[in-house]
């Protein structure tokens, strides 16, 4: 049932996220999402940033529906359903946690749960997300910029080869573009690193009923949107494909 | 153990639980996942002429009995998906399209790319409780039902079912213009015309404002309805309308289906719920002495 959230609290993030603090009284885990309807506009899935008494999500602006979510403040409502999905599976490996851009928010739960090193990777230093929170929580941050404007010049996959490469870790957890992602999983399988991954799909029943998500078998709201190795390996269009809105298969 | 094979027509499938339309069968993997799952048979979404984008969210609501939806008839038109269906071909179970158009040239025409690309029969969207100009402003008049189920049926060689609303006064005189027109069976109940609103915005949540009621809740809707046209009817039926349960399967068939559809059980149960239904129905049949599906069917009417 959707039920309607008060927002108490915006915070900008950097140029082009801020994060919405709403009173919502569910138990989420780290790496769910819910659906947020914006009346008349929209309805769209979100990751939750903050998982205490106090909820949170953290949006970029991308398009109208986000567009919409930037220009709430504090003691205005949106309607919100879930929590749905399977998030990350809190286990005792050694883990490089690997966020590329807006795809820092769902990690950011788990981040204040369990101990990680850190690769922030964005486009410039003004679009890189939570730096100064992920610091405060893991002894290791690196960032990495495309223009190199801060940390090393490069992206995020790079940045997690080169921590891989001097670290000993048995594990990465990751959140952003889907390309990015399918190579940062194939440089963990070249080194036999395990990968539990974060992705998303157009998305419409986010229960697990329409099939408009499918990720290869996979339902993408209620059988991820959290990926593990095995399940990445089988996802047959995992870096290459996704569905439109008619469920025409079209290029990421 | 008892053999829950069950035909119609042609249509062979090893067990009467058939995956309804509009639930995970979008594309051909998920149609092959519910296959994997353990269902005897999968319907499409209903594939139209052209690719279509549906309503705008929010498309669904959830209830505690079961769901509101309003995702109007997304699909990726009749070429693309015939694409997506010769890629599973040949497929472990009969592959059931479900059709829709606004006229009997486009139901003919869809119906007929749907068979070329390896469908085993075909179920005519008659009923669709929240799409404008198609559906279930067709399926309410006997006469334009009639007329297309002909259409169709002398147009393609698999059987012909149609789905029924449940939103009109007299279900059975639609399954008898259905019947009359040639069909191979009837497919009941589609979903119940519904509103939900939400308070605190003071709006209805669907963005087209009205959904179709599907799930537990429409139940015993369904049982009654199967059990009129059964009344009424020659041809099979097939119950559908709230079964999660090997319970729920068993009152559709004795109220006179010859199978049945799941829907929303895969969302409120998960995939297992084909498995769950059939073995069930299985244990049942055994321990109260019933040999098959016919020798079941319809046992609550003289």
């Amino acid at each position: 049932m959707i039920e309607a959230v008060v927002i108490n609290r915006v915070e900008a993030e950097s140029k082009d996220c801020l994060t919405l603090h709403f009173e919502w009284d569910r138990p989420v885990s780290p790496g769910q999402f819910v659906m947020v309807w914006i009346p008349g506009l929209d309805e769209v899935p979100m990751s939750i940033s903050s998982i205490g008494p106090e909820k949170a999500m953290t949006v970029r602006r991308a398009g109208e529906a986000t567009e919409a979510l930037h220009a709430l403040s504090p003691g205005d409502r949106m309607g919100v359903r879930g929590p749905y999905g399977n998030g990350f599976e809190l286990n005792g490996m050694r883990t490089l946690a690997v966020g590329g851009g807006v795809g820092m928010a769902p990690l950011m739960p788990l981040l204040r749960t369990m101990y990680a090193d850190v690769a922030i990777g964005a486009r410039s230093a003004d679009e890189l997300l939570f730096e100064e929170e992920a610091r405060r929580y893991c002894d290791k941050v690196e960032t990495s910029t495309d223009d190199g404007s801060r940390g090393m010049r490069g992206n995020a996959v790079q940045l997690a080869e080169r921590m891989m490469d001097e670290g000993d870790y048995e594990q990465v957890v990751a959140c952003g573009p889907e390309v990015m992602l399918y190579h940062l999983f194939r440089a963990c399988e070249a080194r036999g690193v395990h990968c539990q991954m974060s992705l998303e799909r157009y998305m419409k029943c986010a229960v697990g009923l329409c099939g408009s998500c499918m990720l290869g078998k996979e339902r993408v709201c209620i059988d991820g949107p959290v990926f593990d190795s095995a399940r990445l390996r089988a996802l047959s269009e995992f870096g290459r494909s996704k569905r439109d809105a008619a469920g025409r298969s079209v290029g990421l | 153990m008892i053999d829950l094979a069950v035909e119609i027509g042609t249509i062979r499938m090893s067990n009467p639980a058939m995956l309804a339309s509009g639930v995970m069968d979008e594309t051909g993997e998920a149609l092959v996942r519910m296959m994997e799952a353990g269902a005897g048979a999968v319907v499409t979404k209903s594939i139209g002429v052209a690719a279509h984008d549906g309503h705008p969210n929010p498309c669904l609501v959830e209830l505690p009995h079961g769901y509101v939806n309003a995702m109007g008839l997304p699909n990726p038109g009749m070429d693309r998906f015939a694409e997506e269906l010769r890629t599973i071909m040949p497929a472990p179970a009969p592959v059931i399209a479900s059709v829709y158009a606004a006229d009997e040239e486009g139901f003919v025409a869809v119906a007929a790319a749907m068979e070329d690309a390896g469908a085993a029969g075909v179920e005519m969207n008659l009923s669709c409780p929240h799409a404008a100009g198609f559906g279930m402003e067709l399926g309410t008049d006997p006469a334009r039902v009639r007329s297309m189920v002909e259409a169709v049926a002398s147009s393609v060689s698999v059987p012909v079912m149609a789905k029924l609303t449940p939103n009109t006064a007299d279900i059975t005189a639609i399954g008898r213009a259905v019947e009359d027109g040639g069909g191979d069976a009837v497919v009941a109940i589609n979903t119940l015309r519904a509103m939900c609103i939400s308070p605190e915005f003071a709006r209805p949540v669907l963005s087209n404002r009205y959904g179709g009621l599907s799930g537990p809740a429409v139940r015993p809707v369904g049982v009654r309805a199967v059990y009129d046209l059964r009344r009424e009817l020659s041809i099979p039926i097939v119950g559908v309308g709230g079964i999660e349960t090997w319970r729920d399967a068993a009152e559709y068939i004795m109220a006179g289906a010859s199978c049945f559809q799941v829907g929303s059980a895969v969302g409120r149960r998960g995939p297992e719920v084909f498995r769950e239904i059939t073995g069930g129905l299985q244990a049942f049949m055994e321990s109260h002495g019933y040999a098959g599906m016919k020798d079941m069917e319809a046992a609550v009417h003289d």
